[in-house]
């Protein structure tokens, strides 16, 4: 039962595809591909839309009001309310903006989160598009957005725009190099960039209970917390969202887009999110495996969407809980903290690897995380006592 | 299927190539200029080199575009008025063009069409890095670490 449940949509595409068995290979090879997208799309777009009022209805517990509450039963049907709203609005193009340039940004922007979206294994067997260099690939493709962000502050001709563009573009570089390096541990104990595999070394359990996912060594701790912040900024979501700051620079590079382009804006927002804890659950949270051996009998792929409404849970919290952080902050912590931590975890997990992955391991890749974390902490000096900021250029 | 894919990502190439050479607003330019990576980056993908596809995504359309675009925007904007040929340019990209195709055609693996490569996995890559072309690879390190710092010093706060 628990084997049928579980392939039970790999089994339904297959039963799809078999009348086109002798339809030529690349016909046959183009619809699997397109039941992928679709479903991809279907799925994600769904939990896009919950997610959008889930956001708000979680927010608006935090600061002890109901938020949305009108539109069908408990403001469930508040994303087609946003839905008809964004799309019947004015497309709003201002008169001197670089047109093929600010009509093609939202599209790029959607299109890397949504591919970024296709290495991720959901599944025992459900990875719509598996690759051998699928990290690298996920990665290549979120480098993308970068230009994407820069087409959207250019196009519009905008000086809040671009402000805002050059804000993201700075912080999103600055934390590629921690995000990169965080996973590089995770890489090399696998010895293979494939999700798959990466997946596949987490299954099992130490002892007959204890998960093996790599989030529960020294070294996949530590390296997971930096990915985690890392994801955060590179989403330009709050602690980080200084490129958007709504009460500085309006929206940012989104500042002049109006109707369904701020809502794709919003999409890529969203979908680049899920991306990434999509990520990290393949990397550090054991993918798809049940954390606990009698939990197996649920699905696979049901597990995958509990971590993964986990994740954006906390990403939530921390929204409704933290304020802005300032831009000398976010850059100080990129490169004196994130950096050399991420670093000290490469070298932890070779620790773990060469001292033979059990306890012992453990316990040097502990003292080695801990030693940098602590050294770094002295260096840092984060007792300095406060003093009047000095402004360089602006007496 | 795979020379229907062929053709069309040629196209795609070759039309951004000449729209980043031919275009009269230098960012329409450069944004050509990065479609053009993407599209040879597509070639690498279809050929099974996954790494080497990847890496060019990553690195061109990730990093150096962004770059070529950031010195753009920072550089003076106004466009250049007179549109005379440059020959300089001319013999430069016909010297460029004439060392490639000389070297290509001259290189075996291109003239024997039936033999078969083994396919350039991830894996193999980081093999002959760290053994063979270790030496290489450490002094690229070196020299990149080197620019940061460097980098870094020029940007930082004089004191009074």
């Amino acid at each position: 039962m628990s084997e049928f449940a579980d392939q039970i949509f790999v089994n339904a595409k297959r039963a799809f595809l078999a009348p086109m068995a002798h339809l030529p290979g690349w016909l046959v090879q183009a619809a699997s591909g397109l039941i992928d997208i679709f479903t991809l799309l279907a799925v994600f777009l769904t939990l896009f839309a919950l997610v959008s009022v889930l956001e708000r209805k979680i927010l608006a517990r935090i600061q002890n009001r109901y938020g949305p509450n009108r539109v069908g039963p408990f403001g469930l049907l508040q994303p087609v309310a946003d839905g008809i709203k964004m799309l019947i609005k004015e497309d709003v193009v201002p008169a001197r903006a670089d047109k093929p340039v600010h009509f093609l940004a939202p599209i790029l922007i959607a299109a890397a989160a949504i591919l970024a979206l296709g290495v991720i294994p959901y599944g025992r067997n459900m990875t719509p598009f598996s690759i051998d260099g699928g990290i690298l690939f996920f990665f290549a493709v979120g480098s993308t957005t970068e230009l994407a962000v820069f087409m959207a502050g250019w196009g519009s001709n905008n000086k809040f725009s671009m402000l805002g563009a050059m804000r993201a573009i700075a912080q999103m570089f600055s934390y590629e190099l921690p995000l990169i390096v965080a996973v590089l541990p995770v890489v090399m104990v696998v010895g293979s960039l494939m999700p798959d595999r990466i997946v596949a070394a987490q299954g099992g359990y130490l002892f007959g209970f204890a998960p093996r996912w790599f989030v529960f060594t020294p070294w996949g701790f530590a390296a997971f917390i930096i990915f985690f912040v890392s994801g955060l900024v590179e989403s330009n979501r709050t602690p980080f969202d200084v490129p958007e700051g709504e009460s500085e620079i309006v929206a940012g590079h989104m500042t002049e887009y109006s109707g369904f382009k701020y809502a794709t804006f919003f999409m890529a927002e969203y979908l680049g999110m899920f991306a990434t804890s999509g990520l990290g659950i393949t990397l550090f949270l054991g993918g798809w495996h049940a954390p606990l051996p009698f939990l197996e009998f649920i699905p696979s792929y049901v597990w995958f969407f509990v971590k993964l409404s986990a994740l954006v849970f906390i990403y939530i919290w921390i929204r409704g809980t933290l304020p802005r952080t300032r831009i000398d902050q976010i850059m100080n912590f990129a490169w004196k903290f994130a950096l050399p931590m991420s670093f000290a975890c490469l070298v932890a997990a070779a620790l773990w690897h060469y001292a033979g992955r059990g306890f012992s391991g453990w316990c040097w890749s502990l003292a080695m995380v801990g030693g940098v974390y602590t050294g770094l902490s002295f260096l840092l000096d984060t007792r300095r006592k406060f003093a009047p900021r000095v402004y360089r250029f602006a007496e | 299927m795979n020379s229907a894919a062929f053709v069309l990502i040629s196209i795609l190439t070759l039309g951004a190539a000449l729209a980043a050479a031919t275009l009269r607003k230098l960012m329409h330019a450069a944004l050509c200029f990065a479609l053009t990576f993407g599209g040879l980056a597509m070639f690498f993908l279809l050929l099974g080199a996954e790494f080497v596809g990847l890496a060019l995504v990553f690195i061109y359309v990730g990093a150096v575009a962004v770059l070529i675009v950031f010195t753009i925007l920072l550089t003076r904007r106004d466009a250049v008025k007179e549109r005379r040929v440059h020959w300089a340019g001319a013999v430069i990209a016909v010297v460029a063009f004439g060392t490639l195709a000389w070297s290509i055609l001259r290189t075996e693996s291109v003239s024997v069409v039936a033999h078969r490569m083994p396919s350039l996995t991830v894996g193999r890559i980081g093999e002959a890095l760290m053994t063979g072309y270790v030496w290489p690879l450490q002094c690229t390190g070196l020299l990149l670490t080197a620019a940061l710092i460097g980098a870094l010093v020029l940007v930082m706060e004089e004191k009074q």
